[in-house]
Order: structure tokens, then C-alpha cells, then sequence
């Protein structure tokens, strides 16, 4: 649905990101536009979708992570929007799950300053460079990250 | 381009000396978690200046239920029902969501009956969501008679879910593949009836509070939310369309027969209580104009394409589908690994969470009864953000 929508292509989208961002690469198995970017391209590579005039992805639409505990990886997904282009892009992030550090977004689109709390809240993801990084459901002494796909707690019917 | 210049004394001096020649000092309120504007458990932390907020903290959490941990436990059908407990007065957009996320990734093709049914239950509920908000910010302004005229018709719109649902606010009816069971006979003469009685209504409801001096004191020019900054802040729905962005998912991205029927994309051209306000008048206007035009000519054939216990297993992918609830854009995102019914991780994109921080941009700088009118206008419905 969404990547048929707006006047560029998915692949045409895809080619554009990575040729302003080479080191970065398509993803498959997605069902719009999508590329990896690698941790240390992340920033440049999300200002550049904001100010590029062809891109200008002006909406963080949502930002969540994905629990790879086999792979030993988190996977972090940024979903982008532009109003003015009316096109649709993913852009994930590979981070190592045993120091999961990434930098902040929030620079670029203010609302992921409440979205990587959130993040970071239920999965424990460090934002570097963010200015508030406070859990923003569970009490500040809450033990764990309930959506790590090994978390247990006393009151689980089923433990993980 | 715009420029702000600032002041080296309006960083180093605390705000209450910058601009007041008295000394004065600040201090915290919490309003919440239980407070009448908060239509459910939502904390907000204000640093006050005498009356004039400084800082706003918003504390969400108090209805922290964990629904994404527990949608990994569970197939998509057993999805629907807890979507139904996020947004409960858009329960029906929140089931559509899962329900066409699911049938793009499985490929499933419903028919033109399913999709006329699901819009016309979809603005049915928009128009008693809009109803509802309307009574209650009558009544946290002080009008209290707006608030039983408000309850008084959405309890109408009620029963007619009630009849063809069997439930008032948890429906559970979208389904994916279809709908759970189909309308009753006399869905369609009930309705009709129904649109007949509510479209004077909503120029008596503008004739009651809409022209009402008070009121429009107190939405007027407060809290101005300006088109370039409620995008960046992640703002969707009516409170994006009022700050002058034309922004509405069934124009853009049409899903149901939304592309069939003609109705306006209503905005503001300021951004400030009033233009919110009565976006979300207009917004019933357009609601009744949708279901007038489907109403009457509802194709023919089966209500569920699929069995309703089929197994529904996803190709292995990440897949994310949007909805307009009366609220704004609600997102699905579903990771599935490729083996098992149940999805490998499930993420709502709620559009309160999105919109509460915008009280962070727009309430500083004024007065706690501005503050008042400023969280009523973005109508939030606090289970939405907590999930």
C-alpha cells in the first residue's frame, strides 16, 4: 500500500537514499521502501532524509525496535512520512544487544524525543545526545525492559 | 525563514524576574492522575509561575497495560479484542487496523460489502467520538448542558452498534477476512432514521456552545500550534488538519470505499483552540455527508471472505498499516518471523501518544484555565497512550 503511493518508486526511493548514503543497504522482507543504515550513519543519514528537497521526510510517523535475542541484535525501525512528496520509507538499525547505544533522532524530528523514551523504556535502548532519557510508563526503579523477548518477572503466568 | 532572537538575560535570569519587575517564585502542581480534564489517569506536572505555566511535564503510564507483550502471545484474532481497550471510543478503527494490516500481508481480498459496512460503522463511531468530545469540553469548560445533550446522543448512536454488534464500546467486529456477524435488516432504516435526527442536531450544538461568548473567550488565540511545528511534533489527526495541514489518511491514502464517496478535508487556518474545535464540528458534518452517500446502495455478498477460524499465519516481514481514527493516524506495525500465528513483535503507533507531548510546545507561557481548554481541544483518550 504505502510504497505504491506518492510519485517515487520503491526502488527508485531506495536507489536515491543509497546514493546519498552509500554504506547503507535495502532491506528485504518489507512490505514499502526500506534500508539498513549502519549506527554511525544514522544521524547524517536522517538529516539528510529531512533535508534533501526530493526526500523531505518531514513526519516521524513511528519509531519501535524489534528484540533479535537469537541473533543477539536489536533491530530498530523508523518509520518516515513525507506530507509534501506523500511518500513512505523504513529506515532500520542494527544495534549490538548486549550495548544497545544508538544516536539520537530527536534533533531532527522533536516527537522522537517521546518516541525513544518510549523505546527506551520497554526495551532499554541508550539514545545518545537525548536530553531526557527518563522511562515514560514504568516507575524510574523498575527492574528490566518488558519487551526484551527475555524478560521475566514473578508475576508472569508464563515465564520467558 | 523565521529568526528568533533571544536575550542573554532571558537565559540567565529565572522567567519570573525577566519579565516581571516583582519577585516571585515557582513551584510545582501536579493536576492528575486523577483530575476531571484528564478523562482517565493521566498526571501532568505543571511549573507555575503564579498562574502562568513556565513548564508542562505530562506523566503517562497510570494505564500501562503492556498490549504489545501480550499480542506476541496471542494470534491476530485474538489481537482484536485487546485493540478494542486502546482507544475505546474508536474501538472500531482500532480492530480495522490490525484487521487490514493483516489481510495486505496475507493477501487476503475482502469484497466491496465488508469495506462499505466497515466505513460506514467507522464514521458512525468518528461522529459519536466527535459527539462525546464535544459534550465533555463543554463540561470542562463549565458548560455542563452541553455534556448531557452530548450523552444523550451518543447513546443513540450506541444502540445502533448495540443491535448489530451486541457490545456499546468494546466491539470486537472488524475482523480479518471480514466482520464478525452481519448487519440486521433494518440496519439501514435505523441509520437513515438516525442521520435524520442528528443532522439539525449539530446546528443546534453550534447554537448552543459553538456561539457562546465565554467559550469562544477561551479557545480563541490560546494555544497555537503552528502547521511546520505540529508536524515535527508528530501531530496527526484533527489537531494537525487545524493547524492548517491538509493531512487526512482517507484522502491520501483511501481505504474502504473512502475513494467512492465526496466529502471535504476540513482545516483550520490558525492552530489554536478554536480552529480544533471546530474542525472537529465540521468533521460530523462530513461524517453524516459519508454515510448518506453508502447508506443506501449496500453491495450484495458474505459478510467474512475467510473461515473465522482459519489460521491465520503471515509470510515472514515487516509489515505496518495506517488507519484515520477520530483521533488521527493509528498505525499497526507487525513483525512476523515466518512460523507460528502469533506475531513476532506488535507495535501500535497510537496517535494520543503523538499528540500529548504538543502540550510540552503549546502550553508554556499560559494560564492554568488556558491549559484547561488547551488539553480538552486536543481530545485525548488516555488508554490510547499507555497501551
Amino acid at each position: 500500500m504505502g510504497s505504491k503511493i506518492g510519485t517515487m518508486g520503491t526502488e527508485e526511493l531506495e536507489q536515491l537514499v543509497i546514493t546519498l548514503e552509500p554504506r547503507c543497504r535495502k532491506r528485504q522482507s518489507a512490505d514499502r521502501a526500506a534500508v539498513i543504515a549502519p549506527v554511525a550513519e544514522l544521524d547524517s543519514l536522517m538529516r539528510k532524509l529531512r533535508d534533501e528537497h526530493l526526500l523531505s521526510f518531514d513526519l516521524l510517523l513511528d519509531h519501535t525496535a524489534i528484540d533479535h535475542i537469537q541473533e543477539g541484535r536489536f533491530e530498530l525501525v523508523y518509520l518516515l512520512y513525507s506530507t509534501r512528496h506523500g511518500h513512505h520509507l523504513m529506515v532500520t538499525c542494527d544495534v549490538d544487544r548486549a550495548n544497545p547505544v544508538v544516536p539520537t533522532v530527536s534533533e531532527v524530528w522533536p516527537i522522537a524525543h517521546w518516541q525513544e523514551r518510549e523505546v527506551f523504556d520497554l526495551f532499554g535502548i541508550g539514545y545518545d545526545g537525548h536530553l531526557d532519557l527518563r522511562r515514560v510508563f514504568l516507575e524510574d526503579d523498575w527492574k528490566g525492559y518488558p519487551l526484551r523477548k527475555d524478560y521475566t518477572d514473578p508475576d508472569m503466568l508464563e515465564p520467558a | 525563514m523565521s529568526v528568533t532572537v533571544r536575550t542573554l538575560s532571558e537565559l540567565l535570569m529565572p522567567p519570573s524576574v525577566a519579565d516581571s519587575p516583582l519577585s516571585t517564585q515557582e513551584y510545582f502542581v501536579n493536576m492528575g492522575p486523577q483530575h476531571p480534564i484528564a478523562h482517565g489517569s493521566l498526571r501532568i506536572v505543571l511549573l507555575l509561575d503564579g498562574e502562568t505555566i513556565r513548564k508542562v511535564i505530562p506523566v503517562p503510564g497510570y494505564v500501562h497495560r503492556g498490549i504489545e507483550k501480550m499480542c506476541e502471545h496471542m494470534n491476530y484474532r485474538k489481537i482484536i479484542p485487546l485493540t478494542d481497550r486502546m482507544d475505546y471510543l474508536s474501538a472500531l478503527m482500532n480492530n480495522w487496523v490490525v484487521a487490514r494490516t493483516v489481510e495486505m500481508a496475507a493477501g487476503i481480498e475482502t469484497n466491496a460489502r465488508i469495506e462499505t459496512i466497515r466505513t460506514i460503522m467507522s464514521e458512525l463511531q468518528r461522529l459519536q467520538s466527535h459527539v462525546l468530545w464535544w459534550g465533555v469540553l463543554g463540561m470542562d469548560l463549565g458548560a455542563f448542558t452541553a455534556f448531557l445533550y452530548s450523552f444523550r446522543d451518543r447513546e443513540i448512536i450506541g444502540e445502533i452498534f448495540e443491535e448489530t454488534i451486541g457490545a456499546r464500546l468494546t466491539m470486537n467486529y472488524i475482523q480479518p477476512g471480514g466482520l464478525m456477524y452481519d448487519i440486521l435488516p433494518d440496519f439501514v432504516s435505523k441509520v437513515k432514521k438516525l442521520l435524520g435526527y442528528l443532522r439539525p442536531l449539530i446546528n443546534e450544538y453550534d447554537a448552543l456552545l459553538s456561539g457562546n461568548a465565554i467559550l469562544q473567550e477561551r479557545l480563541r488565540n490560546i494555544g497555537i500550534l503552528d502547521g511546520k511545528d505540529a508536524i515535527s511534533l508528530g501531530c496527526t489527526g484533527p489537531v494537525l488538519r487545524a493547524s492548517g495541514v491538509p493531512y487526512d489518511l482517507r484522502k491520501v491514502e483511501p481505504y474502504g470505499v473512502y475513494d467512492k464517496v465526496d466529502f471535504d478535508v476540513v482545516i483550520g487556518t490558525k492552530g489554536d483552540c478554536w480552529d480544533r474545535y471546530y474542525v472537529r464540528m465540521e468533521e460530523m458534518r462530513q461524517s453524516i455527508r459519508i454515510v448518506e452517500q453508502l447508506i443506501d446502495n449496500l453491495p450484495a455478498g458474505p459478510y467474512m471472505v475467510t473461515k473465522y477460524n482459519a489460521r491465520l499465519k503471515l509470510p515472514k516481514g515487516r509489515y505496518y498499516g495506517q488507519v484515520e481514527t477520530a483521533r488521527g493516524v493509528l498505525g499497526a506495525f507487525i513483525y512476523s518471523d515466518g512460523d507460528g500465528d502469533a506475531p513476532y513483535r506488535m507495535h501500535f503507533r497510537s496517535p494520543n501518544f503523538n499528540n500529548l507531548w504538543a502540550v510540552t510546545h503549546i502550553a508554556p507561557g499560559w494560564r492554568i484555565a488556558d491549559y484547561i481548554s488547551i488539553q480538552s481541544s486536543l481530545d485525548l483518550v488516555i488508554p490510547d497512550i499507555d497501551r
